[in-house]
């Protein structure tokens, strides 16, 4: 059984390989649940490389500006060597500036949906689909708005894979066929050490931070294109133009702050608020399944059964975990987020949930950024690092359909309106 | 027979049903309610309809004019979640019985015999998840079932304080119950995953029946009213599907593809074909399909500003009052009657160029066909819907028309590239004085019919030579344009005729007007389609529409001899079809028949034994002797510009000849790498038909066996040294 999934991961790995030149860090934490890692992909590559309205330089520099509101550094630099690599104009690298003003435009929305989702309206949507010369297509809208709330929550779990020190607890699948991991977060910022290093790494300051990683990266670079010289050799028929230009990749990263506008802004309390202003969400009344699915896949087609696949797959991942604590884990994210469902009983997640469960699973899915909050580890030590992982999923996949929730309902509303 | 029988009963019962229920009345109307709706429902007797949604738990009388809210069975001062309503159901035994789903997972009973405010029954707390469907049986009173998120059903007996019985539907969430109305203990129900099952509510162990009915959630199903076992389901993926129950596996037998996912289905009554729908998102429209025809709706409600989320017909056996509860915070009554048929703004026929000229013509079959001797069927054609006993009332006519497409090609002559060969032959490009072989070629243009041509040949000779002798009569060229019947249909003899009149031989015209489904053969004449219409299957794959049932609406159309002008209409397309003459780029498109690709550039070999400079220098041209009072080169940029519109229109023909004829006075004009692109494209093309001394007689050689060649003197010189090929294809080539 285990020896099949290993082999299924990394023939993932190999696929991904293929189409991209790459396997990054991320696709590695999530080979221990191959299922899910195969719809994640699937999506993930059909969202920033397949069909789809917006250009490719503005899909990376969409996820730049994405990854950039929670300060992670390693999707910035990513995105930013596959946006030169597209053939994305450098200048715009040097901050959110330099860029267009119709991507400067979404930086809004993307502040909104990255810290307070509930704060989503129609009217955002309405300045941006006005039209005049910067506006957006609904089409655009849509990807754009997929793109934000994909690389959101991906930043959730790549924080999340990090503060618990998942890398080094664990190793990757090894398997002839797929290459370890190039630039693993972790490995690369506290050089393959163990969980009190946490506290060590987060003294360093950030431009320190930045050269280590460089040098880290360059070096694993360097370890991996022999590697890969090797992979070519053996599979010969594959074509060069895989395993292009990684210098770039290695040598480009990029200060996430540049991309960043009104750095103050961040999560609050929703229930503070909750009573004054704000109606809550009721996913009776606007439920992925119903309304989500539908409108997104109308206006962006296909992307509503990858999404789809995507929450079903998470929802039924293997686990020792029960389908009530998983229920509690996705309704406390939605209601931190501001969403609630009708037919929970919220007492229910005190019973299932511990204190400091809570409090991880909340400063993931909302203060993923490691250079300001503390974070502390996930609590549960005997828990295996699939598990862990597996935790660390639902906060991503839930979190991203919160923001897809929000979103999609204020283009509904714009829409009838 | 049998069919009327039963109708008659259906009927008489509803006669019977009592005063108010027989002959409602009523208008277009509509209300305001305070809050979304979720879903609504109508007491037996039509009088009143409850409206439920998340803030709003209301009945409404139906008055003639007006809805008149009699009763809001929300009470208290902060309701429970028990009020908010996903799906409501009205009793239709009992009129004081009330159901809902609430969306905090409780089953909720509403007694409105109370005497007390608050009217609430039973509450049954057994679901954890959102209930999303109630449903009471059709003739049990006590029996409801609940279909919830949490992937159960459950059946119970309102004499009880608990469920009876529990159906698993292996934690994949309900979306739909809905209790058979042919078996009485049978049930279906709907899942999120696309499936639907069949229960026996005695066997709560397992289900009888599963299939995959949808891709992704199935958001409704709807038994027909009926008996005949048919189910008919909406999902996400857009479609509505009717499904034939009554065979040992479910079949689909309709398909309606709608525009967005499908919310609700409700088969209309009386109507044995016809089915209401709404949308979960995004479309507002109320749609009343006829199954048979998928592809338009019959009827379509667009009243509301949101999403319809409950649609209900307002007695069980009247067709024509549709009640509907929207997103936006009313509640309408349609009258059928005022509804906007989309198939009167439908186009009836549609015609259409193809890229090779050819002309597609798609129309009632009855028109093309001019079915003079079509005789109107006798009354009581079994064919009519069983409820029609009378004069089918002809708003309620969903003209199940076959329509036939006509695919109509240019005729060989004009297709084939005659004009060009016969221009190459007969061209003289050297040979004589300029201004001869300028009226030579225009001539033949002419004669060729190709006006335009010839005038330009004209043109060039005014432009380029003495002006003293003027004495061409310019008039002659500029004659009306000639009207070509060059249309012929695929096989020969069929609908239209070189007069460009429809052949309205039925016979003939049968044979060949291509169908859309050749090999279908019931749509190609009525008799076979009458024999064919129990068949319903068949009805998807038809063009547009269905099946003919209704024959007089076309007798009346045939008594009318007003019609008779649309049988010209196709007339209207031949004017047209000199366009396609005139236009430079139609020979290109169909040349592309005999040969690869239209654009030409010669192949390495040939090129490097045939430059531009050295063809030119070949040809000998006689010399200009004349002193206009413009100079020559004044009109150079014109005939530049001539010339570079012929060779991009696909004439490079042209571009080539005028390019020889005028040799000296234009080719300095022209770069040399754009006259070397015309000659090997021209060059090429007169390949391709085989004339491979034509048009450069004596100067060039081609071998017949592998198409390479050269000048005369060249190849002859070449061949002596070598029996190879000098394009080095490897071809011995022989020089006789």
């Amino acid at each position: 059984m285990v020896n099949t999934e290993k082999e299924r991961a990394s023939l993932l790995f190999m696929q991904a390989l293929v189409s991209r030149g790459s396997v990054d860090a991320v696709s590695h934490h999530m080979a221990s649940h191959p299922q899910y890692l195969e719809s994640f992909l699937r999506s993930q590559h059909y969202i920033l490389h397949m069909d789809g309205p917006l250009p490719l330089p503005c899909r990376h520099y969409i996820a730049i500006m994405a990854a950039a509101r929670h300060h992670c550094s390693y999707l910035v630099s990513l995105h930013s060597a596959h946006f030169l690599r597209v053939g994305g104009d450098p200048v715009w690298l040097q901050g959110l500036e330099a860029a267009p003003p119709r991507l400067r435009h979404l930086d809004h929305i993307n502040k909104v949906l990255a810290h307070q989702p509930w704060l989503t309206a129609c009217s955002h949507m309405q300045t941006l689909l006005k039209t005049g010369e910067q506006c957006w297509s609904l089409a655009e809208l849509v990807q754009a708005v997929v793109l934000l709330a994909h690389c959101h929550s991906l930043c959730s779990f790549v924080f999340g894979s990090r503060a618990d020190g998942l890398c080094d607890l664990a190793p990757f699948p090894k398997s002839p066929n797929s290459t370890p991991p190039a630039y693993c977060p972790c490995d690369t910022a506290n050089g393959n050490a163990n969980v009190p290093d946490i506290t060590r790494r987060r003294s360093l300051d950030s431009s320190c931070e930045m050269l280590f990683l460089k040098e880290r990266i360059q070096k694993s670079q360097e370890e991996r294109e022999k590697r890969e010289e090797r992979l070519l050799h053996a599979h010969n028929t594959l074509q060069q133009t895989e395993l292009e230009d990684e210098e770039e990749t290695a040598v480009y990263s990029a200060e996430p702050s540049r991309f960043v506008s009104d750095p103050d802004f961040c999560y609050q309390e929703f229930a503070r608020q909750e009573e004054d202003h704000f109606q809550v969400f009721r996913v009776q009344d606007y439920s992925w399944e119903d309304h989500g699915f539908s409108l997104v896949n109308r206006l962006y087609s296909d992307i509503g059964h990858l999404l789809d696949d995507r929450f079903r797959s998470v929802a039924s991942l293997p686990s020792s975990h029960s389908p009530d604590l998983k229920r509690a884990i996705w309704n406390y994210i939605h209601c931190v987020l501001g969403i609630r469902y009708d037919d929970y009983d919220y007492g229910e997640v005190n019973q299932l949930l511990k204190g400091d469960m809570k409090l991880y699973i909340k400063a993931v899915a909302c203060f993923p950024d490691d250079t300001k909050a503390p974070v502390c580890p996930l609590p549960w030590a005997p828990l295996k690092p699939s598990e862990r992982i597996h935790v660390n999923l639902l906060i991503m996949e839930a979190r991203l359909q919160a923001e897809l929730l929000y979103a999609l309902r204020a283009i509904t509303q714009y829409m009838i309106a | 027979m049998e069919k009327m029988s039963r109708v008659t009963t259906a009927l008489g019962s509803s006669g019977g049903g009592g005063g108010s229920g027989g002959a409602i009345s009523g208008r277009t109307m509509f209300c305001h309610l305070d809050a979304p709706a979720n879903a609504i429902s109508v007491c037996r007797d039509a009088s009143q309809v409850v409206v439920a949604g998340r803030n709003i738990f209301k009945i409404y009388g139906l008055e003639e004019e007006q809805f008149v809210e009699k009763l809001n069975l929300r009470v208290g001062r902060k309701p429970s979640l028990n009020f908010s309503c996903a799906d409501v159901m009205w009793h239709q035994m009992e009129e004081n019985l009330l159901a809902t789903a609430a969306t905090n997972g409780a089953v909720v009973t509403w007694n409105l015999g109370k005497p007390s405010r608050n009217k609430q029954d039973q509450l049954f707390t057994e679901h954890k998840r959102t209930v999303n469907k109630v449903c009471f049986h059709p003739s049990e009173v006590y029996m409801l079932l609940s279909g919830s998120q949490d992937g159960y059903m459950k059946c119970f007996d309102l004499r009880k304080k608990e469920s009876v019985s529990t159906f698993s539907g292996q934690s994949e969430s309900v979306r739909d119950v809905q209790f058979s109305i042919k078996e009485y203990f049978t049930f279906a129900a709907s899942f999120e995953n696309g499936n639907v099952q069949l229960w026996d509510i005695r066997r709560p162990d397992r289900y009888e029946r599963m299939f995959t009915a949808h891709n992704g959630p199935v958001f409704c199903c709807d038994w027909h009213p009926d008996d005949r076992g048919w189910l008919a389901t909406g999902g996400r993926d857009k479609m509505v599907k009717v499904w034939d129950m009554t065979t040992n596996r479910a079949k689909e037998i309709h398909c309606v593809q709608t525009i967005a996912s499908v919310a609700r289905v409700k088969w209309r009554p009386e109507r044995k074909w016809h089915l209401a729908t709404c949308s979960m998102m995004v479309d507002h429209n109320i749609y009343v399909w006829d199954v048979r025809r998928p592809f338009i709706p019959f009827a379509t409600f667009e009243e509301h500003k949101d999403v319809t989320t409950g649609v209900v017909w307002r007695h069980q056996h009247d067709p024509y009052f549709l009640l509907s509860g929207s997103k936006d915070s009313t509640l309408y009554q349609h009258m059928f009657k005022d509804a906007s048929r989309p198939v009167d703004k439908a186009n009836p026929e549609g015609l259409c160029f193809g890229l090779f000229g050819d002309l597609a013509f798609a129309a009632k079959e009855s028109l093309i066909t001019g079915d003079v001797n079509r005789k109107p069927y006798p009354g009581g054609d079994r064919r009519y819907p069983i409820f029609f006993f009378k004069k089918p009332d002809l708003t309620e006519q969903f003209a199940h028309v076959s329509s036939a497409l006509s695919v109509f090609e240019p005729s060989l002559e004009s297709g084939r590239m005659d004009w060009f060969a016969k221009t190459a032959r007969l061209y003289l490009l050297s040979g004589k004085p300029f201004a001869e072989l300028c009226d030579h070629n225009a001539k033949v243009a002419k004669e060729l019919n190709r006006p335009q041509v010839s005038t330009t040949w004209t043109m060039v000779r005014i432009m380029f030579s003495d002006p003293v002798n003027p004495n061409h009569n310019l008039s002659n060229k500029l004659g009306t344009l000639p009207l070509m019947n060059s249309f012929n249909m695929k096989e020969m003899g069929a609908g239209m005729c070189p007069d460009g009149r429809l052949d309205r031989s039925k016979s003939e015209g049968r044979t060949d007007a291509v169908h859309l489904e050749p090999g279908n053969s019931h749509i190609s004449n009525n008799e076979e389609n009458e024999e064919t219409e129990g068949s319903d299957g068949q009805a998807e794959y038809m063009f547009g529409d269905a099946e003919l049932d209704d024959d007089d609406l076309y007798s009346v159309e045939h008594d009318n001899p007003g019609e008779d002008h649309e049988y010209t209409l196709p007339q209207e397309a031949f004017p047209l079809r000199h366009e396609i003459l005139d236009n430079p780029s139609a020979p290109e498109h169909l040349q592309q028949d005999g040969g690869d690709s239209p654009h030409v550039s010669g192949n390495e070999a040939e090129a490097t034994c045939l430059t531009p400079i050295e063809s030119c220098s070949l040809i000998s041209a006689s010399q200009p002797l004349f002193t206009p009072h413009l100079p020559a080169s004044f009109f150079c940029p014109v005939v530049r510009e001539m010339l570079r519109h012929y060779a991009e229109q696909g004439d490079v023909q042209m571009a080539v000849s005028v390019l020889i004829v005028l040799g000296e006075r234009i080719r300095k004009e022209i770069d040399d790498l754009t006259q070397e692109h015309w000659y090997m494209s021209y060059i090429d093309l007169l390949q391709r038909f085989e004339l491979w001394n034509v048009s450069n007689e004596g100067l060039f050689v081609w071998c017949q066996g592998c198409s390479h060649g050269g000048h005369l003197e060249h190849m002859m010189n070449w061949l002596k040294s070598s029996p190879h090929c000098p394009a080095g294809c490897g071809h011995l080539c022989e020089y006789t």
